[in-house]
């Protein structure tokens, strides 16, 4: 599996750093509900199919990247930084 | 038909042309009091401990593919009860002693092998941890004993003792865990839960479910539609999936785990043995293959298999605890799919739709608990009730924060 990093180009998978899915990136407001929190930390929609989740650049240029996979087969469908 | 030595000679005298299949293939019935959707280790147990705890046989295991051709299939076999945390140490305990009366409760060879599984330590704080869990273990009545490096030296003689970086102090030795044949689990307890009348049915894929006022009524399946009076999921890293059907959102996240094994060796490993430092465990087969594995790929993922990286440091680690292992030759490696739970623990509970029930979340530890998940799930399928020894494994417990964090590394799936 290679990620076609925006700034440093496609790269091996050895290179990154998994998160996990890409809304872990919208963290609610503080005072948020428990529910909305519960739902933030662990609930996932964990689909077979695409997938939008965050990789880092560990060994690279260390950006976060958006990545969209497919789970099924591996494959990298688009990948942007994430701001 | 039962199983014996004698018949086994006798059978080979005529040509092994007496064996029957063991289990029928039935064609799904209308109506089913329990529908047990996923015909692996964990959904046969279910079925044979629902007619054989609880008397109830008008029971359905629905299978996608063949029965036993998920993770039951796929795993590296090992059999033990080494947990620390309450919750989890009663659980595998009460799983370990269903293991050791399996054959006969089955008549059927499981292929048991209580070799011991020795936890290497490699620094004086894996030391004084490995110490606090064999004490913890001792406690809920399993047997543990804390190794010095002679100690360890005289149970594997083959490890790499003249590592600098990863010196080798001692290990937690877990004499009554080991290995068994992952095949015959699952076929066992079909065989068993098909002699108690139990339908297994394959080739029958579940693809949506009746629900009607928030209670489920039925799967709708490829084999037409079943009524049933209560459904229970054992699927495994499908488990998000099928909930989905039903509407639920779940803890879980499912990530691939590699396993592979090396051509036929003559017998060198005792038991299993895990690396300290850094995620590496082998064993030894009956066939004499070296099966070893190690970390998931960290990624989630639905395919059945791995990629390189994760393969490389399996390697690495191997070679780093016992140098030897670079003398085999690899033979086959593979991948499956983990249902990988926010806290590293199991659910066996209810959940929001009214008698559906789940089974899932077993990261990568579900084989040793094949046999004391389906005890469980039968007595919460058939009372309603969670069984004495998995009441913790809720599925509201990230809600209440009741977590079984056994590794203490957080809601990361794929730290666990």
């Amino acid at each position: 599996m290679r990620i076609n990093c925006p700034l440093c180009g496609a790269r091996d998978l050895r290179e990154f750093s998994y998160l996990g899915d890409a809304r872990l990136a919208d963290r609610p407001a503080a005072d948020a509900s428990a529910q909305d929190w519960q739902d933030y930390v662990y609930l996932r929609d964990n689909p077979a199919g695409p997938h939008a989740e965050l990789w880092q650049h560990a060994q690279g240029c260390r950006a976060w990247l958006r990545v969209r996979r497919n789970t099924v087969t591996h494959e990298i469908l688009s990948v942007e930084r994430t701001r | 038909m039962g199983y014996s030595g004698f018949k086994v000679f006798l059978e080979g005298l005529r040509g092994n042309t007496g064996w029957k299949p063991v289990w029928r293939d039935p064609a799904p019935k209308a109506h089913y009091d329990v529908i047990i959707i996923g015909g692996g280790g964990h959904g046969l147990t279910t079925a044979y401990y629902l007619a054989k705890n609880h008397g109830i046989t008008n029971v359905a295991v629905l299978e996608r593919g063949y029965l036993g051709g998920g993770n039951v299939g796929r795993n590296t076999t090992i059999v033990r009860a080494n947990y620390l945390l309450p919750g989890n140490s009663e659980f595998y305990s009460h799983s370990l002693k269903l293991w050791e009366g399996m054959e006969q409760e089955l008549n059927y060879n499981t292929m048991m092998s209580q070799r011991g599984i020795l936890n290497l330590a490699h620094s004086d704080g894996q030391m004084d941890a490995f110490a606090r869990r064999g004490n913890q273990m001792r406690l809920q009545g399993d047997d543990a004993v804390l190794l010095d490096a002679q100690g360890v030296r005289d149970h594997a003689s083959f490890l790499n003792f003249d590592s600098q970086r990863f010196p080798i102090r001692g290990g937690l030795l877990h004499g009554r865990g080991g290995t068994a044949r992952h095949d015959a689990v699952a076929w066992g307890y079909a065989r068993g839960a098909d002699q108690f009348g139990v339908d297994l049915i394959q080739n029958c894929e579940v693809t949506g479910f009746k629900i009607e006022a928030g209670v489920v009524k039925g799967v709708e399946t490829t084999r037409g539609s079943i009524s049933a009076g209560k459904v229970g999921m054992a699927v495994a890293g499908r488990t998000s999936q099928v909930a989905a059907m039903a509407g639920l959102r779940l803890p879980v996240e499912s990530h691939a785990l590699q396993a592979f094994v090396s051509e036929g060796l003559k017998p060198v490993v005792p038991g299993v043995v895990t690396f300290g430092m850094g995620h590496f465990y082998v064993s030894q087969s009956d066939k004499g293959g070296l099966v070893f594995g190690g970390d998931l790929d960290f990624y989630n993922s639905y395919a059945a298999r791995g990629n390189m990286p994760a393969m490389e440091h399996v390697m690495e680690a191997g070679m780093a605890m016992m140098p030897m292992l670079g003398n085999a030759k690899l033979l086959r490696g593979w991948g499956g799919i983990m249902d990988m739970s926010m806290d590293g623990s199991p659910i066996i509970d209810r959940t929001p739709v009214q008698n559906l029930y789940l089974n899932g979340g077993w990261c990568y530890g579900g084989f040793k608990a094949t046999p004391a998940s389906g005890w469980c799930y039968a007595h919460l399928l058939a009372t309603d009730q969670p069984h004495p020894v998995a009441s913790r494994f809720t599925l509201n417990r990230f809600e209440t924060g009741q977590l079984l964090d056994e590794e203490g590394t957080g809601p990361r799936p794929n730290r666990h």
